[in-house]
């Protein structure tokens, strides 16, 4: 395979996604849209890396909320009672999510698939318990109230609205990147030759449980870069960023993306935070509006948005089976 | 936390026989909602993670059928038999569809029905707390058993609970019925081969295992206030009943729900903030020692 050429192209995307979104601004002055694509930036983020589980290791995890709100809720407690700078907050906020990675991790990838689905839940319903009891530490169900400061640092100035979009946006591209670049790299097929074959690939000499670990502390790091996005857009973190809602939201935003293609979970979450918005303006039911979304998706049509178009092209249908096929 | 208090309870013969009481009804109640759970993991290979909806399913139909009927007695068989109906509508009609499908799918077949039902109480029952109050036929003295207080209710959810575990044992165990369900959990191609309808039992087990749920929410109704979300914490004890007690194993469910209800109602004094951390703590050691459960089989 010729990588470079590969890299190259993801590259030039990345710099075009770039250039477009901050150029936005300067063509439509609308906050909503703006607000919009912060709020894009983290939910792509997470639905993405909740995907390098899923999509492209077989795992499904219930509970990645976990890492969303441990994110959000351990930046906004360096920001605010150890009154570090944003950078360090927020590298201190990822480690953070490393760390649970690695010890919910260590105890979850080695079972079986449902197993796994219910223990990654109930580890993000133990968080959530967490955060609604420590009251002193995280405010109860009230939340990290008193707004999270946002100190200049690098001539940067996130309490500025245009300088938190642009912060945002290159997070959110440059962590995409970065999951694609690894999702295409040597692990990254590693990980799908996991999924597709555990046996086959122990007899490789492949450390199967290591690898799926890897890949869970991978998620995780970036679950915790969406909820530092998410806390910086909110100006705090509320105790639902954990709550098994949104680690199911996530699992539909990646079906209805579509699996088979790596934007496909931000294309989800793209559409998800549209009908989001459209239906808590009509009604109070948004639960009985979504579940019902999610039937049709999952029992009806089978696939998201992104399977589709991927069969009105063809031709990259056609790469995708020889993918397939390869790995 | 303060484990002295803890201490000076279990020096204490009264205080012993209250936390004991109060465990043992809310093992009586978790094991109802783990037994369905797990019977239908055991037979039909998912796990229902809408398991706790159906619990406050029936704990609202419970509510409903009491203040119509005024009978207690009425509610309790309402509410299982609504849920176990409810239950096969929603196999027959959903879950049958993501047998074969991977866990995603089961996943948010499930995940949509939480959601659907949570609305659906809102809206048919409020969104606020309701609480059925208890009957006037329980409205009696407590018993005062060696100090401890005991409610009379509680006597009555603890036989009733039992009465039940009893009859699932004898009827898994020592009918037709029974070994057949077993038959088709251990090997359902084999069953169907034989003759015997397998779709049918699927249904069955599954409507056993909602009416279950059904009736430990209409039993939990006099001592619970409820309100829509309420299934979901169920769900989740629930679930580390079942990985203590092994996944499918209903004896197991039995012993997880009775030691879970000990672990909530001593932890509670002792360690008050830490109960759940309390129960996270036993599942991860069983999972360390024993991944199959204590007494499930070894996966």
């Amino acid at each position: 395979m010729n990588e470079t050429r590969n890299y190259s192209k993801e590259l030039g995307l990345a710099v075009l996604v770039m250039v477009i979104l901050i150029a936005i601004p300067y063509l439509t002055s609308s906050q909503v849209l703006s607000d919009y694509i912060i709020r894009l930036a983290a939910f792509g983020i997470f639905a993405t890396s909740l995907n390098i589980l899923i999509g492209y290791g077989g795992m499904v995890s219930f509970g990645h909320a976990m890492f969303f709100g441990g994110g959000a809720y351990a930046f906004g407690l360096l920001m605010q009672k150890a009154g570090t700078s944003i950078p360090v907050a927020a590298v201190g906020a990822i480690l953070f999510c490393v760390l649970l990675a690695l010890v919910v991790g260590a105890i979850c990838v080695r079972l079986k698939e449902i197993y796994f689905s219910f223990l990654t839940l109930a580890f993000a319903m133990l968080l959530y318990s967490i955060i609604l009891s420590w009251m002193s530490l995280t405010g109860g169900d009230q939340g990290l109230m008193g707004g999270i400061p946002r100190p200049v640092f690098l001539g940067i100035d996130l309490s500025n609205g245009h300088h938190l979009y642009v912060f945002s946006c290159v997070l959110g591209v440059l962590s995409l990147l970065l999951m694609r670049l690894l999702m295409q790299s040597p692990f990254g097929y590693t990980l799908r030759m996991v999924r597709d074959n555990a046996e086959r690939a122990r007899f490789l000499g492949i450390d199967v449980w290591r690898t799926k670990l890897y890949a869970f502390i991978l998620a995780g790091a970036f679950g915790g870069v969406a909820g530092v996005i998410m806390a910086l857009f909110m100006s705090g973190a509320y105790p639902e960023f954990t709550y098994w809602t949104m680690s199911g939201e996530a699992i539909f935003m990646i079906l209805l993306g579509g699996l088979h293609i790596f934007i496909g979970p931000v294309l989800g979450a793209a559409l998800l935070l549209v009908f989001n918005d459209l239906v808590t303006r009509y009604t109070d039911l948004h639960g009985l509006a979504l579940g019902i979304i999610v039937l049709i998706f999952a029992l009806g049509f089978k696939r998201g948005v992104g399977d589709f178009a991927l069969r009105l092209f063809p031709k990259h249908r056609k790469k995708q089976s020889i993918e397939k096929v390869t790995t | 936390m303060n484990p002295q208090e803890l201490f000076e309870c279990v020096t204490s013969l009264s205080c012993i026989v209250t936390q004991t009481s109060t465990g043992l009804i809310v093992g009586a109640l978790l094991f109802l909602v783990a037994a369905g759970l797990t019977l239908i993991f055991g037979v039909l290979g998912v796990i229902n993670f809408a398991h706790g909806s159906l619990y406050m399913l029936g704990a609202y139909i419970g509510l409903t059928a009491y203040h119509t009927t005024g009978s207690y007695l009425l509610a309790v068989v309402g509410a299982g038999v609504g849920v176990a109906l409810f239950s096969v509508v929603f196999e027959r009609l959903f879950m049958r569809r993501v047998y074969n499908a991977d866990v995603l799918m089961q996943l948010l077949v499930c995940y949509a029905f939480i959601l659907i039902l949570d609305d659906v109480v809102k809206l048919v029952w409020g969104a606020e707390f309701r609480s059925m109050g208890m009957p006037p036929a329980f409205q009696v003295p407590p018993l005062f058993i060696g100090g401890g207080i005991v409610p009379v209710f509680y006597l009555v959810l603890m036989g009733a609970a039992s009465l039940i575990a009893l009859a699932l044992w004898y009827v898994l165990k020592h009918t037709r019925t029974g070994k057949v369900v077993r038959a088709a959990a251990h090997n359902p191609v084999m069953t169907s081969a034989l003759g015997i309808n397998t779709h049918l039992i699927y249904a069955g087990v599954f409507a056993c295992g909602g009416m279950l749920a059904g009736i430990a929410g209409a039993l939990a109704g006099p001592v619970r206030s409820m309100s829509p979300g309420m299934g979901f914490s169920i769900l989740i004890e629930s679930f580390i009943v079942t990985v203590i007690g092994g996944m499918g194993s209903v004896s197991g469910a039995l012993v997880g729900a009775l030691l879970i209800g000990m672990i909530r109602s001593f932890g509670s004094i002792g360690f008050p903030d830490f109960v759940e951390g309390l129960m996270f703590l036993a599942m991860g050691l069983i999972l360390v020692l024993r991944p199959g459960g204590l007494m499930g089989r070894s996966h």
